[in-house]
């Protein structure tokens, strides 16, 4: 057995042994330190015959790798084993609970609001306001409503003066009389936001919300009425078929008016939106009274359109399966976070309207 | 309006059903409300007689009754209307039955420890009327009738129409079955019109007054001498009750027939009562009369009265008076069938809060041609069941009516509706509407029923003729997916971006009333004035909102008595600064509460202070792309504010418009409403005054700078004036060299021990970087002396060493 044989089969009986660290590095450095075995190996090389220095110089290269990984492995394991044992020692219970946090959350009559100005946005509608303390010429008169009309009373209405010509909003129409006085034709419009009337009771609150919805252009009828709605009820609900009624109805501001009743069934007692047989009525609209288009200075012999309003509550209501319109606006905290939604969830077209 | 099928067919021949009729009347514009089968149910109301009545012993207002049911044993009965007394033929409802107005279900029940064996009812209980003043009082006619069912078994069932306010024939049956008729459902029976044979004129004196504004324009009435009013037979009482109707007496009932099926209103007086002869005319101020309600009805200036030479006897079109009502012992009526003007019918009603059926039917427009047809029907009806004598018809004018005729254009009805029908269609359809019709090439001259006060132009017609040939005609035209101009304005994407914004920081939305309560608003109004509402639903809910922190805190408040802490609320929307249209502001309201990190395990808990609240306001500004770095920030806040805990925002320097205030709400406040909780931050974000950015998000985005050179800090720390802002002191230093000073951040402040009593020490870390060069010791020494002495000299401060 040669030399260098005898230092292999010694050094890998040595480090079958249990080592610490620093005795294998002890090792390492007998070997291959300035004057390890191995190294001095080396050193003789050059004083081989030529002959055998080639077989030598492989054979040493081939022991030298190996006690070297060796030792490197070796070396590693100690080394993952400290690490191992320090980290075991810093295991700590990882189902206490994190640091806390709060959610905010987005009321549903807001979210709704969005929904549906992004699906009127898709068809070429953009967002209008208006005041919610309105004049008596806005709300009743300009809108066909004269003083003597008996429709005046089907709107409660708050009055803010005694001659009653300030009151607050009892529909979100005057922004149709607003929109149309400040631009010109055509109109393609929808306004949201809050209006009031003095009922309260089970099904009615003083304050609710309506998007009114205006298109008027040269050439539109009651086709397009029908169109507009019933993409509008198909996307908001975001089902596949809608079944939708006209039905005649009256409203001093439009002629010919209609009321539009949508189809559901009652399912495990919610009301399941779509086909059904029952019907629930859900908005009114009709094409603008000429009167109106007069009052705010467009021809009707030029221009027509419709117009429509519909209580944005009430289809959250209907969406949402919630029951009490009254919740809406009582602020309780444990119903806010159950029907809020995350301010994350912006309604879009392309991600669609609710997760 | 309640109509049954039987009744309908009075005036319609169909062989339909009325499953048939139910869709129908909805299609044309008659909404079905309800169908209430007269089910065996009412079959259970039973004619009844209290017997003996005795005081309940715990209850002062309540009576024990016994009554008689038409069995053996007399019931007992607790009843707390004031008329029940011994002898009052009543109507009683046993346990079990539904009682139509509420429809809840009777159940024999212990009141005040004494046990109800069913009720007495009232009129409006029963649906019979509105009078809910004590339960029914029947006529001693009914005392053969004990035991026996009240209600009559009815085959039809009532239908309850919705009628719009625009369709004031369809206010009576025969408008219903015309509409029908039209509509291809049936055809309307063509009633012979009986005309009063009478050779005897009519001799008690009518009169209009000429007078501007008078409210009657026609006057149409027939004496009819010796009658006996009775009870109506069978067939009109059933009619009536067939309707919910409760009948009176023949005379009464024989109007309210009449009103019911032709929309024609009429009033009976006591002939014998009138003085002299009647006058119609204005009121005058301060007349007075006592009304068939009962109540007295004091007068303003200009109301149509029907008097006679000693005074007031009814409000024309309106109601009645007590002094001139026919009775059982009447003997010679004068009917009154008469045009009354809607608008001073809707005026007068309006001022003394009056509404009845007559009222509700004027002020929609009465067929001004219906005076005669109404007195003939009556009349001869009176004649039949109460016998006597009728006289001759007499009409008073002040205005004779003409029809209405207007052109309408044939093309107009496919423009609007985006329909086509022949026009043999349209003819058919008007002419059944009961319009004359004369076709020229391209429009019809139209002649409009007097019955329909509704259509005044072409727009109407085509409502008309749509209405009735059917909506489900009309086309679906899908909308086209094209936008020409941006959904949102810029103010309303940064309202949307606000609100979403200050949610993503853990506050919940939430929307109340713009009205509130002035004992809270009070506290919160600032400058503002207050805005009462002049009907409000409650005096809760009295004025308009100043800010919205009254509501969010009452609601606050409110959760915190159900146990909840560390609430953070918000809401958008809008608080009024004064009464006239526009005068309003649009603002982001929050309000956080209690502590952070409660009965955590692994973070220490504190409660919320000012700079919490000041973080969630700064953070959301910036993220809708503000720069804080130019806010500007003093202490001048309203008064519901800690004076020393909060602050007033302004985007820059110029301090133009107030961006926002925050702070914890004046602890004075909180132990006024009575709130409890460890803290009470709030801010309110003016959103109408963020002046929008000139360069949109987009814009700045464009141009992106990033030095690559390398930074350094330098601590420094100043004492300084204790009243000196550390804003001050950032500013004074960023306005040193921009192009160096990239950050500067305030990491220690101390008062106490080794500063002077009114001087603070602050400490500094600061930013060098330059976009240029690498910055070597002597550039960095220089800008450090620098910032010394600007502060220095400055400010006043004080380096410390």
């Amino acid at each position: 057995m040669s030399d260098l044989k005898k230092l292999k089969e010694e050094f890998l009986l040595k480090l079958t042994e249990k080592l610490d660290l620093s005795e294998i590095n002890q090792i390492k450095s007998d070997l291959f330190g300035k004057n390890g075995l191995i190294s001095l190996q080396f050193k003789k090389i050059g004083s081989i015959d030529e002959t055998e220095r080639k077989k030598f110089a492989s054979e040493l290269n081939v022991v030298k790798d190996e006690l070297q990984e060796l030792i490197n492995s070796k070396i590693n394991q100690i080394q993952n084993a400290e690490i191992n044992q320090k980290l075991d020692k810093e295991k700590i219970d990882i189902t206490l609970p994190e640091r806390s946090f709060v959610r905010g959350k987005i009321h549903p009559v807001s979210q709704t609001i969005d929904e549906i100005s992004s699906i009127f946005s898709e068809i070429g509608f953009s967002v209008e306001e208006g005041p919610d303390v309105e004049n008596e010429y806005n709300n009743f008169t300009a809108l066909n409503t004269p003083d003597n009309h008996p429709a005046r009373d089907m709107h409660d209405t708050f009055y803010l003066d005694e001659k009653k010509q300030k009151l607050l909003r009892t529909h979100t129409s005057p922004v149709q009389i607003r929109t149309m006085l400040k631009d010109k034709p055509p109109f393609k419009i929808i306004a949201p936001g809050r209006t009031y009337r003095s009922d309260s009771d089970q099904t009615h609150a003083p304050m609710f919300h309506q998007v009114e919805g205006l298109h008027i252009d040269k050439n539109i009828n009651m086709g397009h009425l029908k169109g507009c709605l019933n993409y509008f009820i198909k996307e908001f609900f975001e089902v596949d078929k809608i079944k939708m009624r006209f039905r005649p109805s009256h409203f001093p501001f439009t002629e010919p008016s209609a009321e539009v009743d949508i189809g559901y069934e009652m399912k495990d007692g919610k009301i399941v939106i779509g086909e059904g047989n029952q019907w629930l009525e859900i908005l009114g609209c009709g094409m603008v009274h000429p009167n109106v288009l007069k009052n705010v200075k467009v021809d009707p012999k030029k221009f027509q359109g419709y117009a429509f309003g519909i209580g944005i509550d009430r289809l959250a209501m209907l969406k949402y399966g919630i029951n009490d319109l009254r919740a809406f606006f009582d602020c309780d905290y444990r119903w806010l976070n159950h029907f809020g939604f995350d301010p994350l969830d912006v309604p879009t077209n392309y991600r669609g309207l609710s997760r | 309006m309640k109509i049954t099928f039987d009744w309908l067919k009075d005036h319609l021949k169909t062989n339909l059903k009325e499953k048939n009729l139910l869709d129908q009347l909805t299609n044309i514009g008659l909404e079905v409300e309800s169908v209430e089968s007269p089910s065996t149910e009412n079959d259970l109301f039973k004619v009844a007689k209290i017997i003996k009545t005795q005081k309940h012993p715990n209850a002062d207002r309540l009576k024990i009754c016994d009554v008689n049911v038409g069995q053996k044993k007399l019931i007992k009965v607790v009843c707390g209307a004031a008329n029940a007394k011994v002898g009052l033929i009543t109507i009683y409802a046993p346990p079990g039955a539904i009682i139509p107005k509420t429809k809840t279900k009777l159940v024999e029940a212990k009141i005040r420890g004494v046990t109800s064996y069913g009720m007495l009812c009232s009129e409006s209980e029963l649906n019979l009327s509105d009078e809910s003043d004590g339960i029914t009082e029947l006529s001693e006619k009914y005392e053969k009738s004990i035991g026996k069912s009240y209600f009559l078994k009815s085959k039809s069932n009532l239908i309850d129409l919705s009628i719009t306010p625009n369709r004031p024939d369809c206010l009576g049956v025969r408008g219903i079955a015309r509409d029908l008729a039209a509509s291809g459902f049936g055809k309307l029976v063509n009633l012979k019109k009986k005309k009063l044979k009478s050779k005897k004129k009519q001799t008690l004196k009518i009169k209009i007054n000429r007078e501007k504004n008078q409210g009657c324009t026609a006057f149409g009435s027939c004496l009819i001498t010796n009658v006996k009013n009775t009870e109506s037979p069978q067939w009109l009482k059933d009619k009536l009750i067939s309707v919910g109707q409760k009948p009176i007496s023949a005379i009464v009932d024989v109007t309210n027939f009449v009103m019911l099926d032709i929309n024609r209103p009429m009033h009976a007086y006591d002939a014998d009562k009138i003085a002299k002869g009647i006058i119609v005319r204005n009121s005058k101020s301060g007349e007075e009369f006592k009304a068939l309600d009962n109540k007295n009805y004091k007068l303003e200036s200009g109301m149509c009265v029907i008097s006679d030479h000693k005074g007031v006897l009814g409000l024309g079109g309106i109601i009645g008076g007590t002094r001139s009502g026919t009775e059982f012992n009447t003997k010679n009526i004068l009917l009154e069938s008469a045009y009354f003007d809607p608008r001073s019918i809707r005026n007068t009603a309006k001022k003394l809060s009056l509404d009845t059926d007559a009222k509700f039917r004027f002020e929609r427009g009465i067929d001004p041609l219906s005076i005669e047809e109404g007195l003939n029907k009556a009349a001869s009806l009176i004649k039949k069941i109460c016998g006597g004598e009728t006289s001759k018809i007499d009409i008073q004018k002040n205005e004779t009516y003409k029809k209405d005729t207007i052109k309408f254009d044939i093309n107009l009805f496919e423009k609007i509706s985006g329909v086509k029908i022949s026009t043999t269609e349209m003819i058919k359809i008007l002419v059944e509407l009961g319009f004359k019709v004369k076709k020229n090439r391209n429009n019809f001259q139209l002649t409009i029923p007097s019955w329909r006060p509704d259509i005044t132009q072409e727009v109407d017609v085509v409502e008309e003729l749509i209405r009735i040939s059917g909506y489900e005609k009309i086309k679906t035209i899908n909308p086209i997916k094209e936008r020409t101009k941006s959904t949102l304005t810029q103010p309303q994407k940064l309202f949307h971006f606000l609100q979403r914004s200050i949610a993503s920081k853990g506050y919940l939305e939430a929307i109340t009333w713009s009205f509130t309560d002035s004992n809270y608003n009070d506290h919160f109004k600032g400058s503002n004035k207050e805005i009462r509402i002049v009907n409000p639903i409650s005096s809760e809910l009295g004025v308009l909102r100043n800010s919205i922190f009254s509501n969010l805190i009452m609601y606050l408040n409110k959760n915190l008595d159900r146990g909840f802490k560390d609430l953070s609320i918000f809401e958008i929307g809008p608080i009024f600064v004064g009464s006239n249209p526009g005068e309003q502001n649009t603002v982001l309201c929050g309000l956080a509460s209690g502590k952070k990190s409660r009965l955590s395990w692994i973070d220490q808990e504190r409660i919320l202070d000012v700079f919490d609240i000041k973080k969630d306001v700064v953070q959301t500004l910036v993220e809708a792309g503000y720069n804080s770095e130019k806010f500007y920030i003093d202490n001048e806040v309203p008064d519901y504010y800690h004076p020393g805990k909060s602050g007033r925002l302004f985007l820059n320097e110029e301090k133009k418009e107030v961006a926002a205030f925050f702070g914890e709400i004046h602890p004075g406040i909180l132990k006024k409403i009575d709130i409890k909780t460890e803290s009470l931050l709030g801010f309110e974000i003016f959103v109408d005054n963020l002046k929008l950015p000139k360069k949109t998000l987009n814009n700045q985005k464009k141009k992106f700078i990033a030095s690559d050179y390398q930074k350094s800090e330098r601590d420094f720390a100043f004492i300084i004036d204790k009243n000196l802002s550390s804003q001050d002191l950032i500013k004074t230093i960023s306005s040193i060299n921009k192009n160096l000073i990239s950050n500067i951040r305030i990491f220690d402040v101390y008062v106490g021990d080794n500063i002077p009593k009114d001087k603070k020490s602050i400490a500094i870390n600061v930013t060098i970087q330059s976009n240029e060069k690498t910055l070597n010791d002597v550039d960095l020494e220089n800008i450090n002396k620098l910032i010394i002495k600007t502060v220095e000299n400055k400010t006043g401060a004080k380096i410390r060493s």
